[in-house]
């Protein structure tokens, strides 16, 4: 069949991502900017025979979520900033108690009700430590509508390999966003299912043949017989106090993010070869930043742009060796400073990384960061170079 | 080259789906579209605004810039977008008063009036003014902009929003005398 070139959005190319992957059961809770994904899904699944269920809140939504994997269905919600914070304590219930679910969070300003209509990326602190206590998660970030549709496959992907909740981290002007776009035939589209057990005898849904391993995950309804607790659990799963077992599971749910985070890591480059001033950013902000960094090649500045796909697990190598050949690192994003925050501990005082933070709801002008290029180009200081790019600080 | 349009007006007339109308013509066409928007929180009322970028290259920045073109439906819509015009034309609706600080290439034509009196609905305005917008920029044909409408309205609609498209357009050719070309210019060149 041929490939598809359409108008789409990115919240539609999200959803059609996620109809590519093998979405089964979708719930939510309607907010802005998100609200085409639960609309579409609305649409489309009943036509696949999967299920969508609007509940009665972001709370419900992601423990309804849990529910239908642990059926082994592929299972999503989506939400935006105070849904996400909603959703925080059952994402940390996914993590433990290792159950597959895809949660889109289009970004927008926040804190609380914010400004709904609004573009932010403030949420990214949040997908990382919005619940508490240790947990593996993974997010990534689409830097266009493209991207939409595959991140959200390999979010599906990830969260089937891993048995971890994945977040994709996208926002208001990359949801909102049409462009043209060129999708892949249905047929081409590989998507990865959990591992199962072959046999219910002697089952142990969270035992891991080696450290950082994954376990087996048999579907609930099935003839297999397993108990799944929030509280920490032998292999079992029956609930322990013993801070021998606690740590030693909380050590390979960590270790499963972390012995992969290589493959997981996932960005694009532009221009970093002989790069001197390196732009490192991700999301909406990521256009304005490149749209700076061609801007500043033209005029014979060495610039460059390292653009995250995956925010979690922090892409460290890649920043790491950016920062051997830079001798400025500027960080766009439509926070105060979330992901400089990362890029700053990695970097750790090999060049200095001035952060361009901007909360006033308004992606950057491709200006803003091509000010904040040029003032580095010159030489000045990362204060100055925030001056030049009109930040108020 | 690229072009930037800037649909400006209030929640509810339908704006949005024209910006989302002339960048599926543009593609029809084998170019390059991409479509923004921002608006209130506001179903209806309050200012609204969709943006489209249109090239034969690859887009990097999604929003306008500096917008080529500038339709404005409503006076506060006017004002606000009006002052942010450099050497970009302004397409503002004949019911609104021009105002002297803004100094702006412009033209006013009657969209509100040709949908209300014309087409006989007040809700296809949004319609004729992609007419106007796609005949005076040239950025997508007549024949693809119909073929958008088609995909994009309403069933059942489509020939009432084919026959506002088509007044949009004749009012784009009333306007050609008035406009000026170097308008068609890329910005390169200015």
């Amino acid at each position: 069949m041929a490939k598809t070139v359409k108008l789409m959005q990115g919240n539609e190319a999200c959803t059609i991502g996620a109809l590519a992957a093998g979405l089964e059961f979708y719930a939510g809770y309607p907010i802005t900017p998100s609200t085409e994904i639960a609309e579409l899904c609305a649409e489309e699944l009943p036509k696949v025979g999967g299920k969508f269920i609007q509940m009665e809140d972001e709370i419900g939504s992601i423990a309804a979520c849990i529910g239908a994997s642990l059926t082994g269905k592929k299972a999503m919600t989506a939400t935006s900033g105070p849904g996400f914070s909603l959703m925080q304590e059952s994402i940390g219930y996914a993590s433990l108690c290792e159950v597959p679910v895809v949660i889109i969070d289009v970004q927008r300003m926040g804190p609380s009700t914010g400004m709904p209509t609004s573009l932010a990326q403030g949420d990214v602190m949040q997908a990382r430590w919005g619940t508490h206590g240790d947990h593996p998660v993974i997010a990534l970030a689409p830097g266009n509508v493209r991207e939409c549709f595959d991140l959200t496959i390999r979010a599906f992907d990830l969260a089937e390999t891993y048995r971890v909740p994945v977040i994709v981290l996208s926002d208001e002007t990359i949801g909102h966003m049409r462009e043209k776009v060129v999708l892949p035939d249905p047929s081409e589209i590989r998507s990865v299912r959990r591992a199962a057990p072959s046999s219910p005898a002697g089952y142990k849904p969270y035992a891991a043949e080696e450290d950082g391993g994954v376990p087996l995950m048999a579907p609930f309804g099935e003839g297999y017989r397993w108990h799944v607790t929030g509280l920490f659990h032998n292999e079992a799963g029956r609930p322990t106090n013993s801070g021998e077992v606690a740590d030693k599971l909380l050590r390979r749910l960590s270790r499963k993010i972390e012995k992969n985070a290589d493959e997981l890591a996932d960005y694009a480059a532009e221009s970093l070869e002989d790069c001197e001033i390196a732009v490192v950013s991700f999301g909406s902000s990521a256009m304005s930043g490149l749209s700076a960094v061609r801007r500043a090649r033209k005029e014979g500045v060495k610039a460059g742009m390292l653009r995250l796909k995956t925010i979690w697990p922090f892409p460290e190598k890649a920043v790491a060796e950016l920062a051997k050949r830079a001798t400025r690192v500027i960080v766009p994003e439509m926070n105060l400073g979330q992901i400089a925050l990362e890029v700053e501990r990695v970097v750790a005082g090999a060049c200095p990384v001035q952060r361009l933070g901007k909360v006033n709801g308004e992606l950057f002008r491709p200006e803003e960061v091509y000010a904040a290029i040029m003032s580095a180009a010159r030489g000045d200081d990362a204060a100055g170079a925030g001056r030049a790019a009109g930040e108020a600080r | 080259m690229r072009v930037e349009f800037r649909l400006s007006g209030s929640g509810g007339q339908g704006l949005l789906l024209a910006g989302i109308v002339l960048a599926e013509a543009a593609i029809l066409e084998g170019k390059n579209a991409v479509q923004t928007q921002s608006y209130g929180p506001e179903a209806r009322g309050g200012s609204s605004k969709a943006e489209v970028v249109v090239s034969d290259e690859d887009i990097d920045y999604p929003k306008a810039t500096d917008p080529d073109y500038l339709l404005a439906l409503t006076s506060e819509s006017y004002k606000t977008y009006g002052k942010l015009m450099g050497a970009g034309l302004v397409i503002l609706d004949s019911s609104v008063t021009l105002d002297p600080e803004i100094k702006a290439r412009t033209v006013s034509l009657p969209i509100l009036k040709t949908a209300a009196e014309d087409i006989g609905k007040k809700v296809v305005a949004n319609i004729v003014a992609l007419g106007v917008l796609g005949g005076i920029s040239g950025a997508a044909t007549a024949q693809s902009l119909e073929a958008a409408v088609k995909n994009r309205v309403p069933k059942g609609t489509e020939e009432l929003n084919l026959k506002a498209l088509r007044a949009g357009l004749d009012l784009a050719k009333t306007a050609m005398p008035q406009v000026d070309w170097t308008m068609k210019r890329s910005k390169n060149e200015r």
